[in-house]
């Protein structure tokens, strides 16, 4: 399978601290990848200088070949690479399919002048955006919710709604920010059912993650770090077998780790 | 859809009858003639404030206006006294030279949020002022003064508008002067606002992290809406400076800045009309409490503190529930 985003040699540092430190991974095409570690073990920024919204102090992250390390974060976006947030990150005062449809912007072919004038290609804009709106939510099962104002509603639709928000760029590869946070098993596995929906509609997906079974069960690989460093990569059993990431979850590793 | 579309260009034609038609007559019946002025006022500040509040649309608080309108106010002095330039050319000149600036200025200040961009649109203010004094082509604390009035404007040959100076009525003239660019500013911004561009600009408002994360390039809106925000602050000083011809480095302060977000508040934020209305009761409020003498600033202060607190979205919200219960 060719490899879609490859992630090489990647440091960041913040004054003193490295919070990240010499990682190199790289995502197949339609996988999905977790990335997994203990509290402070650099997850987040890692996720960060994927998505561009941090800049590296060393290496770089190549998408499809192309360097995207060091772009802003909605160049990045535009070439492909689209994250999700840990937070109930939306547009909260707009009603859910706005939200959807407002998301589809990169892929709008008019410009702002366009918009104010409505010409032609805006119109068709509109109205494209619409439709693929109401498919995307559709998807996620948010179709009855369409016209409820966001901030309504509840935990586990916002985080589909947060990933409808993803899906309407139409990205290359879906970077989801711990999508299993804060959820009872139920809404947890119906999230897994539904990022491998994703996967298997052609969808390429990076996840981080603390939830250690959903992580299991949902992963084709999964890249372990500790303390800024990978300390382990490879297929849900291989990481369950590793002596290294048994010791970096010391204490309730049985657990933890979905054994 | 077409009732509401009905509905929709009823209600503008009702407006434009009103300030074009009804307003007008009402005055020369009625014979105060000094009520022109006051709406000549009302019309030019509500266009500073739309300005203002495009600026709240994409989540930035701005009591900076004032800034832009002293100096759209100079520009057009400066042009017309020392250039001998037509008035009517350096209207959009001056609009173009403040959203110019703007752009300069906002590069480096859109980055802030909240209470800090806040403060340092409050020192603009201030810093025009400082300038517009310490300047020797703006001819500091004597100001610029004995502008002439517009002359006329002519397209091949044809006269479109007349030479104010030779008008029995130039208060009328300035009066339809003032509105009719009102009507166009706001006919611009509710464009604005109901297009996508007013989709992104909300967006913006809600959550720069996640607009940006679905590909909005948040600093280029940013700047363009600080722009067109400017351009309506220089277009209105400039015609201030004309009615009054003349302008002072105290023609605008920061309490004008002050009142220009206070008739956004009022009015209310999401509505695009709010900074119209807010203007207007804002003005004549201002106006009406003069017979309380001292305690005019206290009454005023004070009604301002209950309305935000009954209204927190604007005088508009009141409209908008009642039609909600309907």
């Amino acid at each position: 399978m060719a490899e879609m985003l490859e992630v090489s040699g990647i440091t960041k540092r913040f004054g003193g601290l490295v919070a990240v430190n010499n990682i190199s991974f790289s995502v197949r095409e339609k996988e999905i990848l977790s990335v997994i570690g203990p509290n402070g073990a650099g997850k987040s920024t890692l996720f960060k200088l994927i998505s561009s919204f941090l800049k590296p102090t060393t290496g770089e992250v190549r998408l499809k070949g192309e360097r995207i390390s060091g772009m802003a974060p909605h160049i990045a976006a535009r070439k492909g690479v689209v994250r999700t947030f840990q937070e109930t990150t939306i547009f909260k005062n707009m009603s859910v399919r706005d939200n959807v449809v407002i998301a589809h912007h990169l892929r709008s072919k008019a410009s702002l002048l366009g918009f104010f004038l409505g010409t032609g290609v805006a119109k068709a804009d509109e109205v494209a955006f619409g439709a693929s709106a109401d498919e995307i939510l559709a998807l996620l099962g948010l179709s009855s919710l369409a016209n409820e104002t966001a901030r309504n509603l509840p935990h586990g639709h916002l985080r589909a709604l947060g990933i409808a928000i993803g899906l309407a760029t139409d990205p290359s590869i879906l970077l989801l920010d711990e999508p299993f946070a804060g959820m009872n098993h139920d809404e947890t596995m119906r999230m897994v059912a539904m990022v491998r929906r994703l996967r298997d509609l052609g969808l390429t997906i990076l996840l981080v993650e603390h939830d250690m079974p959903a992580v299991m069960k949902i992963s084709d690989r999964i890249v372990v770090l500790n303390f800024g460093q990978k300390i382990a990569e490879g297929t849900p059993s291989e990481i369950q077998a590793n002596e290294k990431v048994i010791e970096a979850y010391l204490g309730s590793e049985d657990e933890a780790i979905g054994l | 859809m077409t009732r509401n579309r009905n509905i929709k260009i009823a209600s503008v034609a009702a407006f434009l009858a009103i300030v074009f038609i009804a307003v007008p007559a009402a005055i020369s019946a009625s014979g105060h003639f000094d009520l022109y002025y006051t709406l000549t006022s009302v019309a030019l500040l509500s266009i500073a404030s739309a300005g203002v509040w495009l600026t709240f649309y994409i989540g930035r608080i701005n009591i900076g206006q004032g800034a832009y309108a002293l100096m759209g106010g100079y520009i057009s002095a400066i042009l017309v006294m020392n250039y001998g330039w037509s008035f009517w050319l350096t209207l959009p000149v001056a609009g173009l030279f403040c959203a110019a600036a703007s752009v300069l200025i906002g590069l480096p200040i859109l980055r802030l949020r909240g209470v800090y961009f806040a403060m340092v649109t409050l020192v603009l203010t201030e810093v025009a002022r400082l300038l517009a004094l310490a300047l020797p082509i703006t001819n500091g604390a004597k100001g610029i003064v004995s502008i002439p009035l517009p002359g006329a404007l002519s397209v091949f040959g044809l006269t479109i508008i007349p030479d104010f100076a030779t008008l029995q009525n130039s208060r009328l003239a300035f009066y339809l002067l003032a509105v009719t660019l009102m009507v166009i500013c706001f006919g611009v911004m509710y464009r604005l606002v109901n297009s996508r561009i007013g989709k992104l600009c909300q967006s913006l408002q809600q959550n720069e992290e996640l607009a940006s994360s679905i590909g909005v390039n948040i600093a280029y809106l940013r700047i363009i809406a600080y722009a067109v925000s400017s351009f309506f602050g220089g277009v209105a000083g400039a015609i201030f400076a004309a009615i009054s011809q003349s302008i002072y480095p105290s023609s605008f302060t920061v309490t004008d800045s002050v009142n220009f977000m206070l008739n956004c508040f009022l009015g209310g934020l999401g509505y695009v009309f709010g900074p119209m209305l807010g203007t207007l009761v804002l003005y004549f409020g201002w106006d009406l409490l003069f017979q309380t003498g001292q305690f005019q600033l206290l009454i005023y202060s004070g009604l301002m503190i209950v309305l935000m607190l009954v209204l927190p979205n604007g005088l508009l919200s009141l409209a908008a529930s009642i039609r909600k219960k309907a």
